[in-house]
């Protein structure tokens, strides 16, 4: 059930997260509207589409990393396990340590790289061996060689691709299930972008990875399926965005079903 | 023309659209930094005139026994003691008060508080605060400390002064926490709530650190405001001659600068030099102060 995903309605029963409906407003103004899809266990998931189109806007709803922006507003349903994501059942902060966020400017605490892991950790109540989790996330985030022995140096010292694998260990350390990367190597040269991208790789045998992206060849390289979004003119003069088509990155790539898909993944606009 | 002669070929010299005038340029240039040199040396030079002037006057009275004495009548016996533990007094109130109300004020309006139009308006206000002349805080403070909290303060004492000031300093370190907090990037926070802290985790840990160094500068800044006032403290009737050291909260007092400004307001010339010494004592104690601030500042900044 898990391994073939030609078949759209086969995602719902392994969705980690749901989007139903989806519409987001920051103040009055709807900012991208009526986005629906499933975001199935253990597979990346490319979200790409030109700027403005509500791609990072969905990706920060799904940790409701959005409740900290004055005035953002979701309606519509998003659901994680089922569970109305946006209900007052469900706390924001838990769901943030369940649902972890690698940002696109590499953001490491300027403290050491110890402590870069060991924070999220510790507020969050973490009781085993703080040692051991340190080196397995940076394990994970295939820096460990890197690093291993200036640990107590600090995060601000290394270059901005081990900067952002950090950002990845310390998104790990506290075990999510979900990572969301906002659009994770558009600040990194190509050979930290594919040192990433291998992680990415590596990543999705144990956890669901939402990815952001401007890199339609990063898309096709590292994710199973691919959101493609656009946004349209208001008469106002902003723009909302919405899903156009969500497929298999192959069907995406090679046989969009949507004319402005096709437009896009060739090239010929945005 | 002063035209660059040494670049062949530049498209622009055969249309001519563009008017390099580089030695122009230069004067200008050339003119304002003298400009700018000038207003330095001109600051200097008073500030430099002004010390020497009371190091002139002041170092010949200043000793051991004029800062151990008590005032008096005769000039060259008078000393700054009870001024100088009434400051201390003042400012170790002042700071115990100050620091933790101004600096939790400031973390609430730029870390907790919703942008609404009631943060708006105590913004407003608390800005407009920092500007009001130190007079009118003595009014309050004489109205709401002196007489109606009459009872806990104990009138014209040490504590109504020291909370006087309080008023005083407040906004200034309002203004300044919330300046340094502003200054750490967005993007820490955003990191902390991403891995799952709450909101008092992210300022405690990550952002609070980060900006103390600028906390504690806009504190001592305002401390050093607050050593220097006058009127303020003598509008709730801080006593201009006491011949002995507070010992509660609810002593009377005096402070250097009113002790300096009564020694001013004396006929006798032997006076003037006696309120020299006790600028230079006054000066010293800010100095070692705004030297604290920056020591505190060089050494929470070295972590990373």
């Amino acid at each position: 059930m898990i391994s073939d995903f030609s078949d759209p309605a086969q995602l719902t029963n392994t969705a980690v997260l749901k989007a139903e409906n989806v519409n987001v407003y920051y103040g009055s103004n709807l900012a991208v509207r009526d986005v629906s899809l499933d975001i199935p266990r253990n597979k990346v998931v490319a979200f790409i589409g030109p700027s403005g189109c509500g791609k990072s806007t969905i990706l920060r709803c799904f940790n409701r990393m959005n409740d900290l922006i004055p005035g953002a507003r979701v309606d519509g349903t998003i659901t994680f396990h089922d569970r109305n994501l946006y209900s007052k059942a469900l706390d924001p902060v838990e769901i943030r340590r369940r649902i972890g966020m690698v940002f696109q400017k590499p953001n490491p605490f300027p403290k050491s790289i110890y402590e870069n892991i060991a924070f999220g950790a510790r507020i969050n109540g973490y009781q085993g061996d703080m040692d051991e989790l340190v080196e397995s996330s940076l394990r994970k985030a295939a820096i460990w060689e890197e690093v291993k022995d200036k640990l107590k140096e600090s995060g601000l010292a290394l270059s901005g691709g081990q900067q952002q694998r950090l950002c990845i260990a310390r998104a790990i350390a506290i075990s999510p299930e979900v990572i969301l990367m906002d659009e994770p190597c558009s600040a990194l040269d190509p050979i930290s972008t594919l040192r990433v991208e291998e992680l990415i790789h590596e990543l999705k045998q144990q956890y669901t990875i939402v990815i952001v992206t401007h890199n339609m060849q990063q898309a096709s390289r590292v994710s199973d399926l691919t959101a493609f979004y656009n946004a349209e003119a208001t008469e106002k003069g902003n723009k909302i965005g919405y899903l156009v088509e969500y497929d298999n990155t192959q069907s995406i790539f090679h046989n969009p079903q949507q004319q402005a898909t096709q437009d896009y993944v060739s090239g010929r606009f945005g | 023309m002063n035209r660059d002669p040494f670049i062949e070929g530049d498209p622009a010299s055969a249309t001519s659209q563009f008017k390099v005038n580089l030695s122009g340029r230069y004067k200008i240039d050339r003119i304002f930094e003298i400009a700018t040199w000038a207003a330095v040396c001109i600051s200097l030079l008073v500030l430099a005139a002004l010390v020497v002037d009371v190091l002139v006057d002041g170092l010949p009275r200043l000793n051991w026994s004029f800062l151990t004495s008590f005032p008096s009548r005769k000039p060259e016996e008078a000393g700054i003691l009870p001024a100088f533990a009434g400051t201390l007094w003042v400012m170790v109130i002042i700071a115990v008060l100050s620091f933790p109300l101004g600096v939790g004020a400031g973390i609430f309006l730029e870390e907790f508080s919703q942008d609404n139009w009631l943060a708006r308006t105590i913004e407003i206000n608390i800005n407009n605060l920092a500007g009001v002349p130190s007079i009118i805080y003595g009014l309050l403070g004489l109205q709401v400390f002196v007489r109606i909290f009459e009872p806990v303060t104990g009138g014209r004492s040490v504590l109504s002064g020291a909370l006087t000031l309080v008023l005083l300093v407040l906004p200034i370190i309002i203004v300044a926490t919330r300046e340094a907090l502003r200054s750490i990037p967005d993007s820490l926070r955003l990191a902390g709530f991403a891995l799952g802290a709450t909101r008092w985790q992210v300022v405690r840990e990550q952002i609070l650190p980060l900006a103390l160094p600028g906390i504690l500068t806009g504190t001592i800044l305002a401390l050093s405001r607050a050593i220097g006032e006058t009127a303020p403290l003598i509008t709730i009737g801080a006593l201009t001659f006491i011949p002995y050291l507070p010992d509660n909260l609810q002593s009377p007092f005096t402070t250097l600068p009113i002790q300096v400004y009564n020694w001013v307001s004396r006929p006798q010339k032997e006076f003037h030099d006696t309120a020299a010494a006790g600028i230079i004592v006054l000066m010293v104690v800010l100095l070692l102060m705004n030297a604290t601030a920056v020591f505190l500042r060089n050494k929470f900044q070295k972590r990373f």
